[in-house]
């Protein structure tokens, strides 16, 4: 159960080696942490984070392998995940960032990132929201992105996919309104770690440590939709209503 | 372009069942669970037969509620059903012989319609806690107590018997002698060791409804302690109100009420007319949540100034109608909705007789964090009753309210239980809502005795509760 102040005694984690969704654990464990599902496509990287855990205290650390754009094995594998007990947050922390050029050349690309980042979330989100309604308690964590919020030229690829993702989350939180369960939408920018590795580094960039401690303070506060840092909220609001013309000039 | 349709199916339905959102009295950690409410001892045991024959989600279980009081999350069960027993409120019998008293009715009676029933009949239930609107079978359940815990103990050691539905829908008819063991895991059990239908219980004479109430300042906390320690004895009730944001000399400085049931020959002016005056329901309500934010430091701090001020020095013999005296805050419905949508918690423990040096540590931590607590009551308490999971026990108890949303107040209250458990306390489980799990055996040494006691009533584990889940009880 999450208790009234917002710290979570089990956490299911898809994306499992999301430097994001390991730091919001981090934030986790030294609370009432006592059961954890890593799923993810690595076991190998899983289980040293899984030692991690099970070195910090948590009673239960369990690592699933799975593969997001395989939807089809997401049913049975959120069956297992559930077998052993409620989940009180479920976390969906997995996506490819992808090479924009690359996928403009190579639409195939652009359709595999797809599969990762929209389809597998679709299908995962879905399957949790699902199985959280009939528990009657439990948060969804969506990690959307900035990028969704408004297409840029240099990402739109990622961005549409993060779009479909976030809407696929506003809607999900209305669906299960007074069902005891809850969606979160957390729309980071520019996060340093391993996904933006190498590449330059904008104004208001974030951590996954600074994106972990939005996410457990919106757990606990029970808003639905938050930016990381939370000041791209205002700077989004904005940049959602620059005129076309002058938005393709600016330089993000 | 048209939009495609949009579907409407109701917002909270499950397999065509509505279910409800549920949160205790500080309105934390919502869950949802189709409610019943029977009004018949045989609807409870079918919708029991229900859940135990497979019915929907029967792995989820089943809760017993009442008004909803117990502060944090101990009568709501996610995914489950949650009976309401409310609607099982009949007075059966008063069986009055040799000044005494019996009074047999259903769980779901509260102590507000019994005070409005026995009051002017001469009688006056054996413990009340700080508000009339708790039912009879969640005060059992709670083994709750009042301000004269210290002479009269707790509510289940005024009970003769009750009725208890366990978890295979077995009847039993269950009292501190028949089954002392069945009797006291279910008193303080929580509602975990069967349905409460009915109990009778033993009490008290008045001769009005009216208190006669003396007042009087504690400069600190080292005065306050001493005049509780010294005088409570010569008092039925007795209870402290504590300044937890006062500082320096001050620190602990409270203001202490204690009283009698007023005799007849004490009455005087409007008393006298209105001797057997009762309470109606709530005179007014908040309209819904506050604003986050009204409550601050600030605005507490002078609350707590003007309270201490306006109480007299010292003053003796004051006549108050008794909700006043013991139910202050009943006037206002919903009051909970002043702590705003994150809603608050009530932080309640007991720490022994001569470890006054863990209520002092927890009083200085408190009020380092800043606490902005308005209601912090201290009280004395005297010996325990049997029940193992029973909060009660010879020493200082503090309760105070806190809104939820107050920055780092997760760890502060940790460091809190960690040193009331040390010292031999515990936490009272009717107000928790965020303790950690690990500690309770240490707070509750009996834990595994009770455990056997529930396996034998509920070896199935068919009553489940939040508070069941999130402590692995």
């Amino acid at each position: 159960m999450i208790d009234a102040l917002g710290a979570p005694q089990s956490v299911l984690v898809l994306g499992g080696t999301s430097e994001i969704a390991t730091a919001v654990l981090d934030r986790f464990s030294a609370q009432r942490l006592r059961r954890v599902v890593l799923a993810g496509r690595d076991p190998a990287a899983l289980q040293v984070i899984a030692q991690r855990f099970r070195s910090n205290g948590v009673a239960a650390v369990a690592v699933e392998t799975f593969d997001a754009a395989d939807t089809d094995t997401h049913e049975s594998l959120l069956d297992r995940v559930w077998a052993g007990g409620d989940i009180d947050v479920a976390l969906l922390a997995f996506g490819v960032l992808g090479d924009q050029r690359a996928a403009e050349a190579d639409p195939g690309l652009a359709v595999d990132w797809a599969r990762v980042n929209y389809l597998g979330g679709l299908s995962l989100g879905l399957g949790c929201a699902r199985r959280l309604r009939e528990q009657g308690h439990g948060v969804l964590v969506l990690l959307s992105s900035v990028a969704g919020e408004r297409a840029r030229r240099s990402n739109f690829v990622y961005g549409s996919a993060k779009a479909g993702l976030d809407a696929l989350g506003q809607g999900l939180a209305d669906a299960l309104h007074g069902s005891g369960a809850r969606v979160l939408v957390v729309r980071p920018g520019f996060v340093k770690d391993r996904m933006t590795r190498g590449l330059p580094i904008p104004p208001l960039s974030t951590t996954p440590a600074q994106v972990a401690e939005v996410v457990t303070a919106a757990i606990a506060s029970g808003r639905g939709t938050v930016w990381a840092p939370p000041a791209l909220r205002w700077v989004m609001l904005v940049l959602r209503h620059v005129p076309r013309a002058l938005f393709r000039r600016l330089p993000i | 372009m048209s939009e495609p349709p949009v579907s409407r199916g109701p917002a909270a339905s499950d397999a065509g069942l509505t279910r409800s959102l549920l949160t205790g009295w500080g309105r934390t950690a919502a869950t949802a669970a189709r409610v019943l409410r029977p009004s018949t001892v045989e609807q409870v045991r079918d919708a029991l037969q229900m859940v135990r024959a497979g019915g929907p989600a029967p792995s989820r279980g089943v809760a017993v509620r009442g008004l909803g009081r117990s502060y944090g999350d101990a009568a709501q069960s996610a995914g489950g059903t949650v009976v309401d027993l409310t609607g099982l409120d009949a007075v059966r019998d008063l069986q009055v012989r040799e000044g005494d008293a019996l009074l047999t009715c259903a769980a779901g009676a509260s102590l507000h319609d019994l005070l409005r029933l026995l009051v002017p009949q001469g009688w006056f239930v054996p413990v009340t806690p700080g508000t009339r609107y708790v039912t009879v079978g969640g005060a059992i359940a709670a083994d709750v107590h009042g301000k004269n815990h210290h002479r009269d103990g707790s509510f289940a050691s005024h009970v003769e018997s009750l009725s208890l539905l366990d978890g295979r829908g077995e009847a039993h008819l269950i009292g501190p002698q028949s089954d002392p063991e069945a009797f006291w895991a279910t008193a303080g059990g929580m509602g975990l060791t069967g349905v409460i239908v009915e109990a009778t219980l033993r009490l008290l004479p008045v001769q009005s409804s009216w208190m006669l109430v003396d007042t009087e300042r504690a400069a600190n906390l080292d005065d306050l302690l001493d005049r509780l320690s010294s005088r409570d004895h010569l008092y039925r009730y007795s209870v402290a109100w504590i300044d937890c944001l006062a500082t320096g000399r001050s620190a602990g400085r409270g203001v202490i009420t204690r009283g009698e049931h007023a005799p007849a020959d004490a009455l005087h002016g409007r008393a006298t007319a209105r001797a057997w005056a009762v309470p109606s329901g709530p005179l007014v309500s908040l309209p819904g949540p506050l604003p986050a934010g009204l409550l601050n430091r600030a605005s507490v701090a002078a609350f707590n100034e003007a309270w201490f001020r306006k109480a007299p020095r010292h003053r003796a013999g004051e006549l108050q109608p008794f909700p006043r005296f013991f139910h202050p805050l009943d006037g206002v419905g919903d009051w909970n909705a002043v702590y705003g949508r994150r809603g608050f918690l009530q932080y309640q423990f007991v720490v022994p007789i001569q470890r006054e040096d863990t209520l002092r540590e927890v009083l200085a931590r408190l009020r380092g964090a800043r606490v902005p607590s308005f209601l912090a009551v201290l009280k004395r308490f005297g010996p325990a009753d049997p029940g193992p999971l029973s909060f009660p026990r010879p020493g200082w108890t503090l309760a105070l309210d806190i809104p939820a949303g107050l920055p780092g107040l997760a760890g502060l209250l940790d460091e809190c239980d960690l040193l009331v458990a040390e010292a031999g306390g515990a936490v009272y489980l009717a107000k928790d809502s965020r303790m950690r799990p690990e500690l309770l055996s240490m707070m509750y040494p009996r834990l595994e005795e009770w455990k056997g006691t529930r396996d034998r009533l509920d070896p199935d584990r068919i009553f489940r509760t939040d508070l069941s889940r999130r402590l692995n009880l």
